[in-house]
């Protein structure tokens, strides 16, 4: 009898310990990325967020022109996927049967699945030769990779709002049918006005993907750290210029900036996908 | 004029559900357009000899993958080793005992841990390892793809075993086996499948991360050596020939993407064939 007590309490400690690793390491990471920043915050403070020199053979860093690129990348994708998926997921729920709506969202669903280089591959090969075809100047540039991040959080943006738009009470639409009204009216009356929530959930979720989001981006923003208004124009992100200079930073304060810019898109991360899991957790709260 | 009014909505109803179906397209299309574009670009470039040979330098023809491969498959596998027995064994935690506050953190940092950017995981393992042993090594790349996968396998696992019934734990319980037989031998197996699809489809995706390994396996033109020196993988690979300026590592790249989206294809295609629910114990 003891003994067995004495296996279950091993087991339970044996497997509490593992669970711990992951809650070592979240601790672990923020406390690295915050002592090998150190520096950077040191010599610059936080005017480091919104100057906009980065020079580093002097060793001036500002890191505006990543965190712009990175905002104005993320949103252009937003602005492209958010329409596109919506309108999918109510294509899905709505009018296809639910044998073909299985192997379109199967498809969907992989497309979430391709390796984010060889989107970054086809951004290169493809992509940016149809933009210079298109009239852009370079080709590459932030519109450029708006548009394949776009791409990347198609299927979390359609998949999330179908499930959403499958927990719309049939009464409710029911009741907008037994009035006259069309199937798009429903959808736009009812459907739509209910799934919101989830709609602005999913929207979270994609945005603390596409912020984070380094080969795609890399291999089709330009990497030159300009601020422009004009979208055909190269820019950089904040993931992108961690993964061209880290591996050859020369100097200590170079690699402290680098480290400093993860921190900062580390907690913006943190914070987009809490207000995402928020926004998820609501709606399972709704009656 | 009535008339002319419901022939009006019916008329937008209409357009917009064409719309929707374009969106639909669209969004579904695309792998297809991925894949078609793939094979067709990698086929013209691959060959037996693209597997089997080293890398040659530029200028050179024949060059191949051999290493990138290898090394992919090191470093992934012992990510794979790393991570999963932690993500497998945390996720029972959380399904047996996971109540407290400390069950509560746990599940917090995980999902911290899957939404932080695969970037800022690599960029820790190099600080934790790269920067200290002053050298880029395979060891490293196989931390970061580890802790990119403990929060995905830890909350897949959870998941899984919560469907387990409670009454098969009961029964074994009733036998007077204790608990931690029950839950390794019992409660573990009846969610096996679940939980293996979980751990297969983290490994075909950080099979495909690149950005944690470039500052951390780095890359290597030749076979590898060991553990602890710079190694060479395919998405890094497909990385550095696509940034290159010549035709012939182009081609490469072409050819070893095939290469990954079919290993990637594979294993997600299985996972889902296998996951289909068939026997009674899910859903």
């Amino acid at each position: 009898m003891t003994a067995e007590r004495t296996g279950d309490r091993l087991f339970r400690a044996a497997i509490a310990g593992f669970a711990g690793i992951i809650l070592l390491a979240a601790v672990a990471l923020a406390w690295q990325l915050t002592r090998e920043s150190a520096g950077t915050w040191k010599a610059f403070g936080p005017s480091f967020l919104w100057t906009s020199d980065w020079d580093p053979v002097a060793d001036v860093f500002g890191a505006l022109p990543f965190l712009y690129g990175t905002a104005v990348s993320s949103l252009l994708a937003l602005l492209i996927a958010v329409p596109l998926g919506v309108g999918a997921a109510v294509f899905l729920t709505e009018l296809a049967s639910s044998r073909s709506a299985t192997i379109l969202i199967f498809a969907i669903e992989l497309l979430a699945a391709v390796p984010s280089v060889i989107l970054g591959l086809m951004g290169i090969f493809i992509l940016a030769p149809f933009m210079r075809w298109m009239g852009s100047p370079y080709g590459v540039g932030m519109l450029t990779a708006g548009i394949i991040l776009a791409f990347m959080i198609l299927p979390y943006i359609t998949t999330i709002t179908r499930e959403v738009l499958l927990t719309v009470p049939r009464p409710l639409k029911e009741a907008m049918y037994a009035l006259g009204a069309t199937r798009w009216e429903v959808v736009r009356g009812v459907s739509i006005p209910f799934a919101r929530s989830g709609v602005i959930g999913a929207v979270f979720l994609s945005l603390g993907r596409a912020l984070g989001e380094t080969m795609a981006v890399t291999m089709v923003i330009g990497n030159s750290p300009n601020i422009s208004a004009n979208l055909l124009n190269p820019g950089y992100s904040m993931a992108a210029v961690i993964a061209n200079e880290l591996a050859e930073a020369a100097s200590d304060a170079h690699l402290s900036a680098l480290v400093a810019i993860g921190l900062t898109l580390m907690a913006v991360t943190v914070v987009v996908n809490g207000a995402a899991r928020l926004m998820i957790y609501r709606l399972g709260k709704r009656p | 004029m009535n008339q002319e009014h419901y022939a009006r909505r019916k008329r937008l109803n209409a357009v917009m559900f064409a719309l929707t179906a374009v969106c639909a397209a669209v969004a579904s299309g695309t792998l297809l357009a991925v894949l078609a574009y793939i094979a067709w670009k990698g086929a013209s470039s691959l060959s037996w000899a693209f597997l089997t040979n080293l890398p040659k330098p530029v200028g050179e023809t024949g060059g191949g993958i051999a290493n990138a491969i290898v090394g992919s498959a090191k470093v992934v596998g012992l990510a794979g080793l790393l991570g999963i027995p932690v993500g497998v064994l945390g996720g029972v935690y959380l399904a047996e005992y996971g109540r407290g506050r400390y069950a509560f953190a746990v599940r917090y940092a995980a999902d911290v841990m899957n939404g932080v950017p695969s970037i800022v995981v690599g960029l820790f393992a190099y600080a934790l390892i790269v920067h200290p042993m002053k050298k880029f090594s395979a060891l490293s790349g196989s931390v970061a793809l580890a802790f990119i996968m403990v929060p995905i396998v830890l909350r897949n696992t959870e998941e899984f075993l919560r469907l387990v019934p409670g009454t098969i734990r009961e029964a074994a319980l009733a036998l007077g086996v204790p608990r931690w037989k029950v839950t390794l031998f019992v409660i573990l197996p009846t969610a096996g499948r679940g939980i293996l699809t979980g751990a297969l489809l983290a490994l075909a995706r950080v099979a495909g991360e690149t950005a944690p390994l470039i500052f951390t396996a780095f890359g290597n033109r030749f076979s590898d050596n060991g553990w602890l020196n710079p190694i060479a993988t395919l998405p890094h690979t497909i990385y550095t020939y696509a940034i290159s300026p010549y035709e012939d590592w182009h081609n490469q790249a072409w050819a070893a993407a095939l290469i990954l989206m079919l290993f990637v294809l594979l294993v997600n295609v299985t996972a889902r064939v296998w996951l289909r629910p068939s026997s009674g114990t899910s859903h």
